[in-house]
């Protein structure tokens, strides 16, 4: 059975197309769009929520798109255990709508960082990651707001319930603040709810998925998901 | 009804790029003076009710579920009557 991935369009979204690209044409998964005013999930297996500037950042990232009525439907979903990812801006409104502890702030060089960058897989006892051999990963980052913060209360208890997906690394995983593109607190770049069915983070999988850009790091995620979904 | 007020700041110890951009600024104006600039957000809106009490439960809860996010700011209001 082919994994369904619902893509949420929100107004601002612009790695939708990008997404669902990647997961249906790519790699030949089922995949449809979602309207951001609808409720249906329309029988989704996993909920992709896509980069790109929803509702303009006004006011701070992702703050409006996560009152969207959708929300409410992504936000069940991911309480009854669905499988749901954020990429950039997606990370951004799982935050503000709270499935993922912390909060983005502008990055610290001030500057839009967009280059590839290496990320260290920081645990694979998860869907996301089960079937993810490699220890590390190329994935491209394009955003202004990527600096993850969070208290040292929560950073610690991130570290004791194994949240913390991938952190920015050195091509040979070195994780010191030199290698950090943004200013995240401990270099990270990904993190998963307790539950691990919820993912955030700010690179961009599925930039990386197919062939003729050279790199397809960003499809091992995909095809870790679909692998071991209905196990 | 009432004119609100809303003043949304970050707390002291979350860094401020924006406050640290403009600043740059500042010194290149030669306001050598200037220091620790912070950048908040100044939000008005109207509250349609004769009932203050109410306007308030409304502007404390608009404030704290969408306009500031708890994480990382505080926020302080005030209401104004007008005819």
């Amino acid at each position: 059975m082919k994994p369904k991935f619902g893509v949420v369009v929100f107004p601002g979204s612009n790695c939708d197309h990008d997404a669902y690209y990647a997961v249906k044409k790519v790699l030949g998964y089922e995949a449809e769009f979602l309207w951001h005013k609808e409720k249906d999930l329309k029988h989704s297996n996993i909920i992709i929520l896509p980069g790109g500037f929803s509702y303009g950042d006004y006011l701070r990232t992702g703050a409006i798109a996560r009152f969207s009525p959708i929300m409410d439907s992504v936000y069940n979903f991911a309480e009854k255990g669905g499988i749901v990812i954020g990429i950039c801006n997606g990370f951004q409104i799982l935050l503000e709508i709270g499935l993922l502890p912390g909060v983005m702030l502008k990055n610290e060089s001030l500057k839009f960082v967009c280059k590839d960058v290496h990320l260290r897989v920081e645990n694979n006892k998860n869907i996301f990651t089960k079937s993810i051999k490699k220890k590390l990963l190329t994935f491209p980052v394009a955003h202004g707001e990527g600096n993850y913060y969070t208290d040292d209360a929560t950073l610690k208890s991130l570290e004791e319930n194994d949240q913390i997906l991938f952190r920015y690394a050195s091509k040979d995983g070195d994780t010191s603040s030199k290698y950090n593109p943004n200013g995240s607190v401990s270099n990270i770049a990904g993190i998963m709810n307790k539950k691990k069915n919820v993912m955030g983070l700010m690179p961009h999988p599925e930039r990386h998925c197919d062939p003729v850009l050279s790199n397809t790091d960003g499809a091992l995620i995909f095809n870790s998901i679909a692998n071991n979904l209905f196990n | 009804m009432f004119k609100a007020t809303v003043i949304i700041k970050r707390r002291p110890k979350i860094l401020d790029p924006e406050g640290k951009a403009v600043e740059q600024g500042a010194k290149l104006l030669g306001f050598n003076n200037v220091k620790q600039t912070r950048i908040g957000k100044y939000i008005e809106f109207f509250v349609d009710t004769k009932d203050k009490s109410l306007a308030e439960k409304e502007v404390k809860e608009y404030s704290e579920k969408l306009l500031s996010n708890p994480i990382i700011e505080d926020f302080e209001f005030s209401l104004e009557e007008v005819k």
